[in-house]
């Protein structure tokens, strides 16, 4: 499974099936949110999430130009092929699990997406910047809820507590650079992960801090999304996700 | 003043007039009991309605078959849980509560659409509910947006504005199945030979068989009979299915010149009965989703209503 | 979700319209209210600003004061312009 688009199209497909996976997750929550208002919440953030991995996904087989639609990008590939962060494929969970989650995702994207939108290739900017309003939108939603949830009951401490104690060591992966990522970060494209991992950590500690919840000291790391080396967990989304498309080849929907 | 009864009398007048007028009832209004019921108990259905039919459709979100048709199915499940919503809100009004009223449901003692209780078993099924299902919905709710209770009203004027994309694409659908590989539109005939009569019971029985129907036409909460609303929409259909080039799915679909109707044949209205009473294929089912939700969201609910007591108690102690 | 309050809802459809009632939805405060009636009430850009109040904070009159209300406002016709008969020259004042 060597990679064999352009840099860029490569590229361009990480940060899609990043979007794709989480909004897949929290898609999940349709009709099992905790009450009707929250259940609406949830699905607008998905909806954004999804919107966004199809833009990517468009634009990855335009600029690769092999004659793949966004679909056969995203339905055609299997678990070795895909390249999320784990983080994002992890089942849903709790609603303590999907909301720290959120908290920490959101919190990367903000940062990751300010940066992106300096990209030289205008289209990452430009999506960039459509990202930047929903995410600060969704980060609002998730940091009152880590606030809420953690200072809430001591049930709701102690599962968002759980749910951070499970999530950190996934956590490193988001801010890994690679050769790829080197290479477009050189030339202005892609952004440089490591540069945000301090802020990113400052945001994150502020707001457990008053939710009344600790962060992990240690740093383990897992890792392997970037090269296909996924969790067991992406294998079953992908033939839920795929499943129409496999069983009956060739047919458009 | 006591309601004595000559009182009462003149109260049920006064409001009978006001609705024969045309006059909107609001919630602080004077109502007989038996209105002040009969509406709660249909926002209350028609609000389990929407919510218990996120789970059928729910249920192809994660297997949508593109991206576009993953977004869409995402907002319009995303739409029948805000349109309970607006639906539950209607019902505050006169006094009920949500929890109150998604108990009743728990206990089996408040109903939803008999049609949710039917499986989507492929993706056709899909189409065939935002066409049949969402098309009978909206004959029905286009109706009821001059029922005489006001938040009745306003929230169905609302649903339906929204829901007129829900029967679109779910007609798009099936016509690219329709249009497609054999295996494609085999599986929208399939979808709409199990849809057809279900959608078509959504109605509710012959007016013959509606003990409820003529006092609730009177009070204008209903504005129209079961079987004028079904004959619409059969009306309506036929020409649908023929645009698909697929076969009736019934034998008994033929233009009746006398009536200037098409005909339909006799439904089977004990399979309908059987269902409504707990024993269709999902009933079981559909229930135990809604309460494992609900149940499984009460640590959340305590957690945010304890954080605001808390927010609220530390903000006295400062003052 | 009857443990927590109710808040009704009101959105300026676009500027230069009054904000309208259009619902109500729970929350457990008014902040969370604003962001749940984004969500539930705006989803096809209906709106431009939101307003969110408790319902328990609305005060209503009664059915019951519409006749001390309403009903002396009815014989008042001298506040309304087609009281008023002008020629038909300058009818359009």
């Amino acid at each position: 499974m060597t990679e064999t688009n352009t840099p860029i199209v490569d590229y361009t497909i990480r940060l899609a099936d990043d979007s794709l996976t989480l909004g897949h997750r929290l898609s999940e929550w349709c009709s099992n949110g905790p009450f009707l208002e929250e259940d609406i919440a949830l699905i607008n953030v998905s909806l954004d999430y999804v919107g966004r991995a199809r833009m990517l996904y468009a634009y990855a087989a335009e600029t690769e130009n092999q004659g793949r639609s966004e679909d056969d990008i995203c339905y055609l590939r299997d678990t070795r092929e895909y390249r999320n962060l784990l983080i994002n494929e992890l089942p849903k969970g709790d609603f303590a699990f999907t909301i720290v989650r959120q908290f920490f995702v959101d919190t990367f994207n903000l940062l990751f997406y300010t940066e992106l939108l300096n990209s030289k290739d205008s289209t990452l900017a430009a999506i960039a910047g459509k990202s930047i309003k929903e995410t600060k939108y969704h980060l609002r939603r998730s940091k009152d809820w880590m606030v809420r949830l953690g200072d809430g009951t001591e049930e709701s401490h102690n599962r968002c507590q759980a749910a951070i104690d499970e999530l950190w060591d996934y956590v490193t992966e988001m801010f890994d650079m690679d050769e790829l990522e080197t290479g477009l970060a050189a030339q202005g494209v892609a952004v440089d992960r490591t540069a945000l991992r301090e802020q990113w950590q400052q945001i994150v500690k502020e707001v457990t801090d008053e939710a009344t919840l600790t962060l992990p000291d240690h740093d383990i790391a897992i890792r392997g999304g970037r090269t296909g080396i996924h969790t067991e967990h992406l294998g079953y989304l992908l033939a839920e996700l795929q499943y129409v498309q496999r069983a009956y080849p060739g047919n458009t929907w | 003043m006591p309601n004595s009864e000559a009182n009462l009398e003149q109260l049920e007048v006064d409001f009978q007039a006001r609705i024969d007028a045309e006059e909107r009832i609001e919630p602080k209004d004077w109502m007989p009991e038996k209105y002040r019921k009969t509406v709660l108990r249909q926002m209350s259905q028609h609000a389990h309605s929407e919510v218990i039919g996120m789970q059928p459709e729910g249920n192809w979100i994660t297997r949508a078959p593109s991206l576009h048709r993953k977004i869409v199915l995402l907002a319009k499940v995303q739409d029948e849980a805000g349109h309970g919503l607006y639906l539950y809100s209607a019902a505050e009004t006169l006094g009920a509560t949500r929890e109150e009223l998604v108990q009743l449901m728990h206990e089996g003692k408040a109903k939803y659409s008999s049609i949710f209780n039917y499986p989507t078993l492929t993706w056709a099924d899909i189409g065939a509910i935002g066409w049949l299902v969402d098309g009978a919905a909206i004959v029905n709710q286009v109706a009821l947006q001059r029922t005489s209770y006001g938040p009745y009203s306003r929230s169905m004027i609302r649903i339906c504005k929204e829901e007129s994309f829900h029967q679109r694409q779910g007609y798009e659908i099936m016509l690219k199945l329709a249009n497609g590989s054999p295996e494609q539109k085999a599986m929208a005939q399939d979808a709409l030979n199990r849809f057809w009569e279900p959608s078509l019971m959504m109605f509710g029985p012959t007016d013959a068989d509606s003990p409820n129907s003529a006092q609730s036409m009177k009070w204008k909460i209903k504005r129209k009979s079961n079987d004028e609303l079904r004959q619409a929409f059969v009306d309506q259909t036929i020409k649908q299915i023929e645009v698909l080039g697929l076969e009736m799915p019934s034998k008994d679909i033929k233009w009746n010149e006398e009536r200037g109707h098409y005909d339909f044949g006799e439904l089977n209205w004990d399979e309908f009965f059987a269902v409504i009473k707990g024993n269709g294929p999902c009933n079981r089912q559909r229930l135990a989703h809604h309460k494992k939700a609900h149940d499984e969201g009460a640590w959340v609910r305590e957690a945010a209503r304890a954080y605001e007591a808390k927010k609220k108690a530390r903000a006295e102690k400062a003052a | 979700m009857s443990n927590m309050p109710l808040f009704e809802v009101f959105v300026r459809s676009k500027r230069g319209l009054d904000h309208t009632h259009c619902g109500s939805l729970h929350a457990e405060n008014a902040e969370q209210a604003l962001e749940y009636a984004r969500d539930v009430y705006t989803r096809r850009s209906e709106g431009v600003s939101i307003w969110v109040v408790k319902a328990s904070d609305v005060t209503a009159s009664q059915e019951s004061d519409r006749d001390s209300f309403y009903d002396p406002m009815d014989d008042k016709p001298y506040r309304h312009a087609t009281h008023y008969v002008l020629p038909d020259e300058v009818n359009n004042m």
